[in-house]
């Protein structure tokens, strides 16, 4: 299946598209409020939500101030337990090491739970080069791959689909099945596809919300039972995640975890937390018998490097900031071209995929401050898309700044435009003189203007500048005696 | 692209290289994650709280007492059709539920993962598990897999039913950790369980019985009440 490889340098044209599909749009608003809704309905008392969310960002600040302290312990825990770690520091080495795990127990096929990083690293796309196939478990997720599209939001990835849209999918794509709309036909229609492949796959692969160091335990956050599936029946488990996601204590999984499904889909609590602690142990019948855990790099160190941008690795991957965006609500999560879209994902795909080619995402943004009001880790994502902004237009010495592309959002006429403003503005008597011939000279101006005129009629100087019409009232009350 | 040796090497020394121009974050030892004003204390308020949650994610909580929770049960499995149950050897409930559970009905989970797959998939439509406690604040199980009762048991059944005892409940996760030095380590496994299994992936509607049980049932023991 041939997906079309998403481009963010093409967010302005796809996100005009987006806004003038009706139905696309209401979807998503929906969708949206729904969301919205849901979250306030769980943090009735802002002080308590303030409370909670001091203790979240206290806790991701001190993991990412001690990440590589961590990230030895949680190794060395891990190995005591006899899970294999791995390193990658791009998503090409990442698919290497699922392709070797995969040639040598020789398996075709591969059951994988909702992962983020596993999108990031294109993990499907590059496993069927090699034969193998990577069947996505999470009902979202399963409809998107059957229908081969993409998902449009990190945590309910298949909004942008009604239910319509999914009986056809379904009736279309998986044999023998009748044409329903009915969610909880289509449900169990799903149920009973993926269970044969839960029994029969040898390797299954899940994301982590959260890696524990003390215990070296992977944490899921999960309502389905997909990721159980995944961690329980195949021979072989491979966890992929961020060299981000650690915390020191296991202490720190209550707050984080009452913060992430609170902000995520307004539910108090998931119907699973699963906390996976090494392989299958002796005397057990179940549960993998060999375990690995792929830590990605790819751009994160980049943004840790940086204490401009440190705070994006915060983030614990709840979604409330784009449903929160008012540009996300408008565009939709496939406009943004990028594995993780709205806010986060503008701060965060800079790194992944320098800024050369994410310099529109930090400006898609009214920069309201919703997003940063309800990041229940305290990121200051408006601050950040700032910095990014700023960064896109300055270039500082490679050496003292890692962010790749920096100054790549630099245009020579914007520049001179800016400059031509400032002298103006900064001096009375030029600036008088261009009034006078701004007005003067009206009938000169441009019917294009740029991307002003794009959407709205040109802009005209007036026939006398509000100065000039003051004197005028002036003079005239003057001689009025 | 073969994997890189010198993955970990590059990665460390970038993260090594980082300055940390900004003040030390405010310490959070020792951790003070409670969120409740004044949690219950109480069995008896734990339990009605925790059945009360419990109910709100659709698990279906039915009392008993220390001295009834077989024959309930076995009205249970009379009342719902329950033909083929699934359940671990050796357990505190193991010897209650070949008593209460005709024998053709009831199966241990003896075998290895591996070759029983085809049966387990196929075969039962119950598992019976003991649960460790829960949680009454979210109405939360604490599942504790081990050698007697694997993960799967409390999976791919279509109906999960949890023996669950009053005195175990604890208020929030926080404290339970604590209470029970989770930290000092884990098993293989270990799961908190808030309902049949769901999900809201199409248009938002919520559908019960996504992957894993479509049903959960919890005889909640009284063992907190008198005569129990």
């Amino acid at each position: 299946m041939i997906i079309e490889k998403p481009d963010p340098q093409a967010f302005k044209s796809r996100s005009r598209e987006a806004v003038q599909d009706p139905l696309l749009r209401r979807n998503i608003r929906e969708a949206m409020d729904f969301l919205v809704d849901r979250r306030a309905s769980q943090f009735p008392d802002q002080a308590e939500f303030e409370r909670l969310r001091a203790i979240g960002e206290s806790i991701r600040k001190d993991s990412l101030r001690r990440l590589p302290q961590l990230l030895e312990k949680l190794e060395a825990r891990l190995q005591e337990l006899g899970v294999s770690v791995h390193y990658a520091e791009t998503p090409a080495e990442a698919n290497a090491l699922f392709r070797s795990i995969a040639r040598r127990h020789q398996a075709r096929c591969m059951v994988k739970g909702k992962s983020m990083v596993s999108e990031e690293i294109e993990l499907n796309h590059e496993m069927e080069k090699v034969g193998v196939s990577c069947i996505e478990t999470d009902m979202g997720e399963y409809i998107l791959q059957l229908a081969g599209d993409r998902p449009s939001h990190i945590i309910m990835p298949a909004i942008h689909k009604t239910k319509e849209d999914i009986a056809k999918i379904f009736a279309g794509k998986i044999p023998d099945t009748a044409y329903t709309d009915d969610v909880d036909e289509l449900i169990s229609i799903g149920r009973r596809e993926l269970r044969t492949h839960f029994r029969d796959a040898p390797i299954g692969v899940t994301g982590a919300n959260f890696l524990v160091a003390e215990t070296g335990t992977i944490v899921l956050v999960e309502n389905e039972g997909n990721g159980r599936m995944c961690t329980s029946i195949p021979e072989v488990h491979i966890a992929i995640t961020g060299i981000e996601k650690v915390v020191d204590r296991l202490d720190s999984i209550a707050p984080l975890f009452k913060l992430l499904t609170r902000s995520a889909t307004g539910q108090a609590v998931t119907t699973y937390l699963n906390l996976v602690t090494g392989p299958r142990r002796p005397g057990e019948r179940d549960g993998p018998r060999e375990m690995h855990l792929i830590l990605l790099d790819n751009g994160r160190t980049q943004a840790y490097r940086d204490d401009r941008f440190r705070a994006t690795l915060q983030c614990i991957r709840c979604g409330a900031c784009m449903n929160h965006c008012p540009v996300y609500t408008r565009v939709g999560g496939l406009s943004y071209g990028t594995t993780y879209p709205g806010p986060i994902g503008s701060i965060i795909s800079p790194h992944l995929l320098g800024l050369e080619s994410t310099k529109h995402l930090p400006t898609a943004s009214s920069l309201c401050g919703a997003c940063g009001d309800v990041c229940p880790v305290g990121i200051p994502i408006p601050k950040l898309l700032l910095s990014l902004r700023q960064a896109s237009q300055n270039t500082l010495p490679p050496s003292s700044q890692p962010l790749i592309g920096q100054g790549s959002g630099r245009s020579i006429p914007e520049v001179l435009a800016w400059k031509i403003w400032r002298l103006l503005y900064a001096n009375p008597q030029l600036y008088a003189l261009f009034t006078w011939c701004a007005t003067r000279m009206r009938w000169l101006t441009p019917s294009y203007q740029g991307g002003w005129t794009r959407a709205r009629a040109p802009l005209r100087p007036a026939r006398r500048s509000l100065r000039e019409l003051i004197s005028q009232q002036e003079g005239k009350a003057m001689r009025k005696p | 692209m073969s994997i890189n040796p010198n993955a970990r090497k590059a990665i460390f020394e970038r993260l090594r290289s980082a300055s940390f121009p900004e003040k030390e974050p405010p310490s959070i030892d020792p951790p003070d994650f409670t969120t409740a004003a004044s949690p219950p204390v109480g069995v008896s308020e734990l339990a009605d709280l925790y059945a009360r949650q419990a109910t709100l994610s659709r698990s279906e909580v039915i009392s008993c007492s220390l001295s009834n929770w077989g024959t309930t049960l076995a009205d249970l499995v009379q009342r719902k059709r329950f033909r083929s149950i699934l359940a671990g050897r050796n357990t505190w409930i193991s010897g209650e539920l070949s008593r209460q559970i005709p024998h053709d009905s009831l199966s241990w989970f003896d075998e290895d993962m591996f070759s029983f797959k085809l049966r387990l998939f196929s075969e039962f439509d119950t598992g019976i598990t003991t649960v460790r406690s829960a949680v009454a604040e979210t109405g939360s199980l604490v599942v504790w897999p081990d050698t007697q009762e694997p993960r799967s048991l409390s999976l791919v059944p279509p109906t999960h039913i949890a023996i669950l005892r009053a005195s175990s409940i604890h208020f929030d996760l926080a404290g339970l950790m604590q209470a029970e030095a989770w930290s000092r380590g884990l098993p293989s496994n270990a799961l908190l369980v808030s309902g049949p299994s769901k999900t809201a992936d199409i248009q938002r509607i919520l559908a019960f019985g996504a992957h894993g049980p479509k049903e959960l049932i919890v005889l909640l023991i009284r063992d907190d009440l008198p005569g129990t």
